[in-house]
């Protein structure tokens, strides 16, 4: 196989990896975050507004992991060194 | 597929391209700029306000409210920048919904130039509180050790508060794209409602973690005044 069918086949195979591997553990996280904010609104519902806006800036730190998984996927899909590397030889 | 507007040009000025970002900050930035002035153009003291300075003031208050609830400081020294991050995203994620018109925050660029000003909003604000010497200060506590982290911190937290933005609504406007193609009917306008409610959330996630990055910044004078008031 052609250097540039091998580099583009393994690109998106693992870019598809990486987002599907890297964004297990922030959704196990998140939903155990939300599950606990949740108990916790109900207990004191007095509170919610706190507990929600907390509960935003927790996810978004959780999240930040999947997004680094996701810019690494797009790197690989859309800006590619190798592949860039390849063609300017050719 | 198209994932960014950053493609579309519009027209070109010369070697300079305007595309349809550009074009589309530009909307929302009048869009912004007209309708505060149209109707901060005759505001009332009395109780008998208009609609929308009754609308305006609605925001404004809730704004000043969740940064006095974060900061507990005064909102005011915050409330402009940290205010207009939100109006300005959430202007353009609601607007995502009228047809032909394409987000600029589905555009990386958009979005990293919003959290460039945050980052360097976060040191402005603190050595305006603080002063540089006890600013830069900040970054060797608790030990000097850990100075590579932080550093590393502040630069990963930037990027992920504009890839955050960016992924969410770009997310957003390929999946309705993908899913007229594949279901026309119906579907694609759940999906939009749904889109919606991530703008907003998005939008309040920005400018809320913008305002927490500030009060980090400004931070340890709290803590001293704290211990003065606990001393005596």
């Amino acid at each position: 196989m052609s250097d540039f069918g091998l580099i583009g086949m393994a690109s998106i195979i693992i870019a598809g990896l990486t987002i599907a591997i890297g964004s297990i553990g922030p959704a196990l996280g998140e939903g155990r975050a939300l599950a606990q904010a949740l108990q916790a609104i109900a207990q004191q519902p007095d509170e919610s507004n706190t507990i929600t806006r907390t509960l935003f800036v927790g996810l978004a730190m959780v999240e930040s992991t999947a997004i680094y998984c996701f810019v690494v996927s797009l790197i690989l899909i859309f800006a590619n060194p190798f592949w860039a590397a390849v063609q300017s030889g050719s | 597929m198209r994932l960014s507007p950053d493609t579309i040009e519009v027209f070109s000025l010369g070697p300079v391209s305007v595309n349809a970002t550009l074009v589309f900050s530009w909307v929302i930035m009048a869009l912004l700029v007209v309708v505060s002035w149209w109707i901060t153009r005759r505001l009332s003291a009395t109780g008998d306000i208009g609609r929308g300075q009754n609308v305006l003031e609605a925001v404004v208050a809730f704004i000043r409210d969740q940064i006095r609830q974060v900061t507990n400081q005064d909102p005011d020294p915050y409330l402009p920048f940290v205010g207009t991050l939100f109006l300005f995203i959430v202007t353009s994620n609601v607007l995502s919904v009228v047809p032909g018109f394409e987000p600029p925050t589905g555009s990386l660029t958009t979005t990293a130039a919003l959290a460039v000003c945050v980052f360097v909003a976060v040191p402005v604000f603190g050595i305006a509180e603080l002063g540089v010497r006890e600013y830069l200060a900040n970054y060797l506590r608790p030990t000097p050790f850990l100075l590579p982290f932080t550093i590393i911190g502040e630069l990963s937290r930037t990027l992920a508060l504009a890839v955050r933005l960016f992924g969410n609504v770009m997310s957003g406007t390929v999946i309705a794209g993908i899913l007229l193609s594949v279901v026309p009917l119906f579907f694609p306008v759940v999906m939009q409602a749904f889109g919606l409610l991530i703008g907003v959330i998005q939008a309040y996630i920005f400018a809320i973690l913008a305002i927490v990055y500030i009060a980090s910044g400004t931070e340890v004078r709290q803590r001293r005044a704290h211990a003065e008031k606990e001393t005596p």
